[in-house]
């Protein structure tokens, strides 16, 4: 019976001794921390996506209160979140522009009107790792003959947490409803082909190809080869031609998609259809 | 301090290491080996956490069980040092987030994790039974956690490439896991019959 009652006893009074070095430990080691940093961390998504720059929804919020960064950074959150975070701070927000990933890649591969192969085109079979980036490494910049356009091995695919990404015919393909612009695939893109472009005007040129135009055509049907038509039809004088490779201004840019109508590749993404008629006068326009 | 005893804590040292494993050949702390392997940046930091308070765990522990052999109440050391080990996380936390922000950082998310690891525990119940005094104690806990730090960097290495391989469907994600882990086990098979002095 007493040795019952002395190991209850050290027990217990082990267990005392410990509880009340932790309860003093708690008071000597308390840190101070600003309970704004709580509200901002609720305030974020939880997404942990590092679209911010920062490591994590948590580090931001951080980094917020120290002031080291602006609100509005978290592509995740959006307006909403901005919003919110403005309010714990004391800060006014204004909109803020929602942007999405898109891939500049359009050698989707497939069979044309005219039952014609077209897309990228390859130099042979690869069976290694189903992975871009080895990919990329083998027999001179990959199995794809276009050394600039996607390997369709999805490592952005990986990478997205809001299940925006897909590959589609053998290139990735962003769904802009569901993408929220946190661009962590376009880290993962050895290729570099993932940009983000703001979501009301996502008129995008769709191929990275910086090789002359007869190189590009050897290697895709639907390349970028610098000919130029965008730039004649363009009205806000927004396109430029640099390294044999289309890019547009977008402070110019007001999308109104005549030069994806034009492009005779058809590889400038717009979110805009043209009507035939004001194509038409355009085009009567710029033979004057 | 003689040749010996010198000898000894090496043997301790490199036993822990390779030869008894605590994961790989006696099989404690499966949990963190399984769960925190993805990636070898986690795997490392989970192991320099596990090193560190396994250290400490044999020290506070060899204390504890002094009092408890003066007091003839031996049965009671798993409870006694489940107590110890946790309260001794708890204080560790503590005293790294105000004064070592930097290592609580980097140690921070693993710590809780460690407070009811098996290895910790088997740890100090090995330094029991094997009778080892305070130096040895130490040595044999910070050895148990290199070995764990060893084990674990090595798996989450093997892991980042497994999950690149085309691997046959019925095998992937868990299965391979395991089958990889038991290979792993396999090879540090190879050093049980190691001799040290």
């Amino acid at each position: 019976m007493v040795e019952i009652l002395i190991a209850i006893g050290i027990l217990g009074g082990l267990g005392l001794i410990f509880g009340l070095v932790l309860a003093a430990a708690s008071k000597v080691f308390y840190v101070q921390t600003d309970p704004r940093l709580e509200k901002l961390t609720e305030a974020l998504p939880g997404a942990n996506c590092g679209g911010c720059g920062y490591a994590g929804c948590a580090g931001y919020a951080e980094a917020v209160l120290k002031g080291e960064a602006s609100i509005g950074a978290c592509a995740s959150g959006g307006t909403e979140c901005a919003l919110a975070m403005g309010e714990i701070m004391g800060v006014k927000v204004t909109d803020v522009a929602r942007k999405v990933a898109l891939v500049r890649c359009s050698g989707y591969r497939g069979v044309d009107a005219e039952g014609k192969e077209k897309g990228a085109k390859m130099k042979g079979e690869y069976e290694g790792f189903a992975d871009c980036l080895a990919a990329s490494k083998v027999g001179g910049n990959g199995p794809l003959a276009c050394k600039f356009g996607c390997l369709g091995f999805g490592n952005c695919i990986k990478a997205c947490q809001h299940d925006a990404i897909h590959i589609v015919d053998g290139v990735a393909k962003v769904d802009t409803e569901k993408c929220v612009g946190c661009m962590a695939c376009a880290a993962e893109c050895p290729r570099n082909l993932i940009v983000p472009v703001d979501y009301d005007k996502h008129t995008v040129i769709a191929c990275n190809s910086h090789a002359k135009g007869a190189v590009t055509v050897r290697g895709c049907t639907q390349g970028c080869i610098g000919c130029g038509i965008c730039i004649k039809i363009c009205p806000h004088d927004a396109i430029r031609v640099e390294n044999n490779l289309a890019t547009i201004d977008y402070s110019l840019c007001t999308s109104c998609g005549l030069c994806a109508a034009v492009c005779p590749k058809k590889l400038i993404a717009s979110p805009i259809d043209t009507p035939e008629e004001v194509l038409a006068i355009v085009k009567a326009h710029m033979k004057k | 301090m003689d040749g010996n005893y010198i000898n000894a804590l090496l043997g301790i040292l490199l036993s822990a290491v390779l030869t008894e494993n605590y994961i790989l050949v006696k099989f404690y702390g499966i949990c963190p080996f399984m769960g925190v392997s993805k990636k070898i940046d986690t795997a490392l930091g989970m192991g320099m956490a596990v090193t560190f308070v396994m250290a400490l765990a044999s020290a506070a522990t060899w204390a504890v069980n002094l009092l408890l052999v003066a007091l003839e109440l031996e049965y009671m050391q798993t409870v006694a040092f489940i107590l110890v080990i946790a309260s001794i996380v708890q204080v560790v936390e503590m005293f790294l987030k105000k004064s070592v922000p930097a290592l609580y950082k980097a140690l921070g998310v693993f710590l809780p994790l460690i407070t009811t690891n098996c290895a910790v525990l088997g740890v100090a119940l090995v330094n029991v039974q094997e009778g080892y005094d305070f130096l040895q104690s130490v040595i044999n806990g910070a050895a148990g956690g290199i070995g764990f730090t060893v084990a674990i960097v090595l798996f989450a290495s093997i892991r980042e490439r497994v999950d690149k391989t085309d691997c046959p469907p019925i095998f992937k994600g868990i299965p391979i896991t395991l089958i990889s882990a038991g290979l792993l086990a396999l090879a540090f098979m190879g050093f049980s019959g190691l001799k040290i002095f």
